[in-house]
């Protein structure tokens, strides 16, 4: 861990009334490397992630992004400092093409009207960085597009303006075996670029497949932060559902 | 292949100069010459995305359909005639424009049920500022004023719909009830209002001079090439392909042609007396303005494509941070202020505005753009669809007027035609598959 991390939580606490939901979570993202964070229901994943997100703004603790300590009290805020969230749902608009999904809300203007030009050769751009080789046209429609190719706009989607943290929430886990890849294969790209990435999932075995770093919540609790290199699944079992104790002393 | 330029603004994570050029280029369905645009939108249509095609196909049949008829069963052609043809057009004008209004809420996937009375009230408004005996206002300020009218009730529908999170199929009923009433108070029980202002009953009433309707035709033309010059220089400083200019060359002809018949068939005298009759009755021009510019707002401008995105997606479209509010509110505004000008366009054919003003319309009106090819489900739709389905519903009411049957067959093979028309859509959008050029 030779790298200083893009963005470090610190005693992040979060609760609504009487139940606390996070009870001091520490987590460290690092630009270029794949975080995973796998937890049981109920563990506290969705709200860690509103709390990245500025959609639910933490209780306590400190976010330390780029070594400064930041405020993440609103989307704005977080989209300012580069965070990007790709939700489960997508958020896509089935009616729009490629182009008009990945500029939403942002678009190129010349002048009054759209610089469609402009605009679909970012897309197409971005696209091509990430290696994307199954859309055939960024102007088809997202109605036309299958599960993994949503999910491969999405990303391009939250990756277009200079995001540094991209936060992917379960992007596996309404897709096919071959599309699981394409989208794990992507994720990995988008890290080899210099993007720190946070990946929730409760698939293990893509967990293991991408990620760099596993960090466990148990109960609001952060029970174990290990490099995947240094840890098995069963071990990881363990620690989601709380039958094995993470001794963090060695890592 | 040509190396893309430099992006002036590039995502400063992601490195695009380097990478393989094998494989890495991703079309944007404007490569490649006429024959492959043309196979392009074959399949587009095949995959389900029809537009105004199969509304198109119904005006080619319901034409030859009446031509024949008339024919046959009067012995005589009264459908195809020059004077039929400028008629038809003006009885259209307000369905037209009404169809037009009710497709930016539609799009949204909302309603607007008051969009008839609404003018009924404005053009109440209108006719009781102007009455010589009383207030006699000039009539452009009181056109102005009914107007502000159109604009008030589309913020309080937009109120109650957007703000508040009341259905708009609710607060609309509830409208098209109480401003019945509104009408009702304005004018008096039983009151039937003449207007006798010469230039308002001019806008459906009289027609453009010869030459006029020819700069009409030549001013269309400028605009459309224009316009394709202007995307073409902007999608050229951006690096990306353009389509044939064949395409360009193609729609200007095909404008060319169909407007030159249409202003040339205008142009002959129709009077049966004998004054002569000729010219393109004015609403023409003033309903092309309105369709042009709407076309504009929703294709090209963030109104038009939030509107779009609500109408797909709304939560996609509030977490990218859209106002959807503000849209929403402000699509309401633009369909009663229109739906006034529908309005306009009926009291100025008529001459007269009564208590019912507007009450029967509404419905035809959203009957026109299902026609056409909104979707009522939001999201999907333009303009020019909803003025087609409008002449398809009035090629409807006229043909069959003309052949002297009664009333009630009319609104029999309207509301059959509606249902063809939408199961028509349906069956389209069954047979799925990609498609795969943005419409």
């Amino acid at each position: 861990m030779a790298d200083t991390p893009l963005i470090e939580l610190t005693d992040i606490v979060k609760s609504f009334g009487p139940v606390s939901v996070l009870k001091g979570v520490n987590l460290k993202a690092y630009p270029g490397k794949v975080t995973a964070l796998v937890g049981d229901n109920g563990a506290g994943k969705s709200t860690l992630i509103k709390g990245l997100a500025g959609v639910q703004p933490y209780d306590g603790g400190t976010v330390s992004f780029e070594g400064r300590t930041v405020n993440l009290h609103s989307p704005r805020d977080a989209s300012h400092l580069g965070i990007e969230v790709v939700y489960q749902d997508l958020a896509l608009c089935d009616n729009l093409d490629i182009v008009q999904n990945m500029f939403l809300g942002r678009e190129e203007t010349a002048g009054p009207i759209f610089d469609e030009g402009q605009m679909e050769r970012e897309a197409s751009e971005t696209l091509r960085s990430l290696s994307v080789r199954t859309v055939k046209s960024v102007r088809q429609k997202v109605s036309s597009l299958s599960g993994g190719q949503r999910q491969t706009v999405a990303i391009a989607r939250s990756v277009l303006k200079n995001a540094k943290l991209v936060v992917l929430d379960e992007p596996t886990a309404a897709l096919g075996v071959a599309q699981t890849e394409q989208v794990l294969n992507l994720v990995r790209r988008l890290a080899d670029q210099g993007v720190a990435v946070i990946i929730i999932s409760h698939n293990l075995q893509d967990v293991f497949k991408v990620a760099d770093y596993i960090n466990v919540l148990y109960l609001g609790t952060m029970v174990a932060s290990i490099p995947t290199a240094e840890t098995t699944s069963d071990d990881v079992v363990g620690y989601i559902t709380g039958s094995k104790t993470y001794d963090g002393a060695n890592a | 292949m040509t190396t893309t330029p430099e992006t002036p603004n590039p995502p400063a994570s992601l490195d695009t100069t380097n990478l393989p050029a094998e494989g890495g280029f991703i079309g944007s369905g404007q490569e490649g010459g006429i024959r492959d645009q043309a196979r392009s939108y074959i399949q587009r249509v095949r995959s389900g995305d029809m537009g105004a095609l199969p509304a198109i196909g119904g005006l080619i049949v319901l034409v030859i359909l009446f031509t024949i008829l008339s024919q046959a069963m009067l012995g005589q052609q009264f459908f195809l005639t020059e004077r039929n043809f400028a008629n038809l057009l003006t009885q259209a004008s307000s369905l037209v424009m009404l169809a037009m209004a009710l497709v930016f809420v539609i799009l949204l996937g909302e309603i607007d049920l008051s969009a008839g009375v609404t003018s009924g009230v404005a053009l109440s408004a209108f006719v009781v500022l102007t009455k010589p005996d009383t207030i006699n206002m000039p009539w452009v300020p009181a056109l102005l004023i009914a107007l502000a009218v159109g604009v008030l009730i589309g913020a309080f529908i937009g109120f109650f719909v957007a703000r508040v999170g009341i259905p708009s199929f609710v607060v609309t009923l509830g409208l098209f009830i109480g401003l019945q009433g509104v009408t009702l108070i304005l004018l008096g029980a039983g009151g039937v209002f003449r207007i006798q202002i010469p230039d308002f009953l001019a806008i459906e009433n009289s027609n453009l001079p010869v030459w006029g309707g020819w700069v009409m035709l030549g001013v269309i033309l400028v605009v459309s090439f224009g316009m394709s010059m202007w995307d073409r220089a902007l999608r050229t400083r951006a690096g990306v392909p353009n389509r044939t200019f064949a395409l360009v060359i193609a729609k200007l002809v095909v404008i060319a042609v169909l407007g030159g018949f249409v202003v040339a068939v205008l142009n002959q005298n129709r009077s049966s007396s004998i004054k002569e009759i000729v010219g393109v009755p004015i609403v023409v021009p003033i309903v092309l303005v309105i369709l042009w510019v709407g076309t504009f707002l929703l294709d090209r401008t963030k109104f038009g494509r939030y509107i779009y995105a609500i109408g797909g997606n709304a939560e996609a479209a509030r977490r990218s941070g859209i106002k959807v509010i503000t849209i929403r509110w402000a699509a309401f505004i633009v369909c009663s202020v229109l739906a006034v000008v529908a309005g306009v366009f009926s009291a100025s054919k008529v001459g007269s505005v009564n208590a019912g003003f507007g009450v029967d319309t509404v419905l035809s009106g959203v009957a026109a753009a299902v026609v056409g090819g909104v979707s009522l489900f939001g999201g999907r739709g333009r303009l020019m669809h909803a003025a087609i389905g409008a002449l398809v519903i009035a090629v409807i009411a006229n043909g069959l007027g003309l052949l002297n049957l009664p009333a009630g067959v009319n609104y029999i093979v309207t509301g059959g035609v509606l249902i063809l028309a939408a199961t028509v859509d349906a069956v389209s959008r069954v047979r799925a598959g990609g498609s795969l050029f943005r419409t």
